[in-house]
């Protein structure tokens, strides 16, 4: 089943196209690594998918019973400040505002599904913790928690691994392809090769004018993929 | 002392008002401050004191001008700081500017008009109308604040995510804008324009030194608030010193306990670590 739907997109902003032409489908269960160069359009699009922005032209379309303010979104670390007075639960709590109807507090149907969804992230424990006083790693899992607040479906993170170690990435993307193993859609913007070529299922890659939207598979076999393994010292 | 100040009217009208106009900058401030918005309290103030010295030149009601100039400039200046980097030099200009054109209209206005009360507030002098005013938007922006509070702390804390999951981001940052505008309108009576944006950074800065969480530190604001502003009424009362002024050193000197508390703090756990 698809659940999102982009026919024939011109993406940019203040009237400034940076890509044209752009078609692309994500199916149910899907694991999409978008890559690019800087400047390629990747915000661009994430802004898209999240009609934070509208495409200058084009359709893009929901499907499935995706409602376009599902998406678990996971921002780029650098919006959000680190110095924040909060606790994890706090956080947690306030990916279910989509949702939520309630005036003054949530609700304990509400309260019991952030518990589960910190203890799927293995992070029940840091409830009442402080979430400045986490590290990298644990407040990247605190914020996919919150992300599964905001949907059963779908989750588009947006370069999670960027402030990690490697080890801390590793773990990252290992609780990734549990989720996606459990039905959960993937969308992932990375500069990390390392996704795109163990997890993702299929590759979106934006290049200067150009871009490609296929299998993995097919990715690797295409100009463009060959291009990006030889940058990234995997062209034996 | 407590009995004495209670059997004078003014003086309980007084108090009810500053304790309302406290607690609700309180709790703004800990949004605003969080935002980096501070320096909008500032700037408001000194639109106020621009549109007070206006409403004085041509007799008119001062919170019939107050009110809708400070509106739209909380408007604007949040717009402003949002949009660009230069923020802080706008919020500058405009502030002085609007200091400088209540100044001469305060002047041209004549000598029955008192620069001191509007620069430093006059608390004892709050009337029965300003009392009813300062109630009715307090106990708004209270409500607003409470009712909205999981959106505004959503908003605050990230607002990229709080807009990819359809949270209507820029009304909330209205909301902010307007009940802070309404709050300083009704402050600049007691601690004039001067002094008011104090009310509402202290009370989150000590309250974000001691606490962690973001329920405790708007909690931990709220009693701060309310609490330097009655000791500085009764410390003011007592000493026959200016009412405002000495709100303010109260809340300097919870500000430096708090600074303290917290480097003993983090040298004691730096110790226990080694």
């Amino acid at each position: 089943m698809t659940l999102i739907e982009g026919k024939d997109l011109t993406l940019g902003y203040e009237g400034q196209a940076i890509i044209t032409s752009l078609s692309f489908t994500v199916a149910e269960g899907d694991y999409l690594c978008i890559v690019g160069e800087n400047g390629s359009g990747k915000s661009t699009f994430v802004k898209t998918v999240l009609s934070l922005v509208e495409p200058l032209g084009g359709t893009i379309e929901y499907k499935g019973g995706l409602r376009k303010n599902e998406i678990g979104y996971l921002p780029q670390s650098s919006g959000i400040q680190r110095d924040f007075p909060s606790s994890v639960m706090e956080v947690v709590l306030s990916g279910c505002l989509n949702r939520h109807r309630k005036l003054f507090g949530y609700t304990r149907e509400e309260k019991e599904r952030a518990g589960e969804n910190l203890e799927r992230l293995g992070m029940d424990r840091y409830a009442h913790a402080s979430f400045q006083e986490l590290s990298g790693g644990q407040q990247q899992r605190v914020l996919l928690s919150r992300a599964l607040m905001a949907t059963e479906k779908l989750i588009f993170l947006d370069e999670p691994a960027s402030s990690l170690d490697p080890a801390t990435s590793s773990e990252l993307y290992a609780l990734l392809r549990l989720l996606n193993s459990s039905g959960i859609t993937i969308m992932m913007v990375t500069h990390d090769i390392h996704p795109a070529l163990n997890d993702a299922r299929t590759i979106l890659h934006l290049s200067h004018g150009r871009y490609f939207f296929g299998t993995k598979e097919r990715y690797f076999e295409s100009d463009l993929g060959r291009a990006f393994l030889k940058e990234a010292g995997h062209d034996h | 002392m407590i009995i004495e100040i209670l059997s004078y009217p003014f003086l309980v009208r007084a108090l009810l008002v500053g304790l309302f106009v406290s607690l609700s900058a309180s709790l703004l401030g800990v949004s605003l401050v969080l935002r980096r918005f501070s320096m909008i309290g500032d700037g408001l103030s000194h639109v106020g004191f621009g549109a007070l010295g206006i409403s004085a030149l041509l007799s008119l009601q001062p919170m019939a001008v107050t009110i809708p100039v400070v509106v739209l400039s909380a408007f604007v200046l949040l717009r402003l700081s949002e949009r660009s980097k230069g923020g802080d030099s706008s919020i500058a200009l405009i502030s002085s500017s609007a200091l400088a054109l209540g100044v001469v209209a305060v002047s041209v206005a004549g000598v029955n008009t008192d620069l001191n009360a509007f620069l430093f507030g006059s608390i004892l002098s709050v009337s029965r109308t300003d009392g009813i005013i300062a109630a009715v938007i307090s106990i708004l922006t209270l409500f607003s604040y409470l009712a909205f509070y999981h959106r505004i702390y959503a908003v605050t804390f990230d607002p990229s995510f709080a807009k990819a999951t359809g949270i209507n981001t820029s009304l909330y940052t209205a909301l902010l804008s307007l009940l802070t505008a309404l709050t300083i309108v009704v402050g600049m009576r007691i601690l004039g324009s001067l002094l008011i944006s104090s009310l509402i950074i202290f009370p989150a800065a000590v309250a974000m030194k001691l606490r962690k969480t973001y329920l405790s530190v708007s909690v931990t604001a709220a009693l701060e608030a309310v609490s330097a502003f009655l000791l500085g009424f009764f410390v003011s009362y007592g000493l026959s010193l200016p009412t405002g002024a000495s709100i303010v050193i109260i809340h300097m000197v919870f500000y430096l306990l708090s600074s303290l508390w917290k480097s003993c703090q983090t040298r004691f756990r730096g110790h226990r670590g080694d």
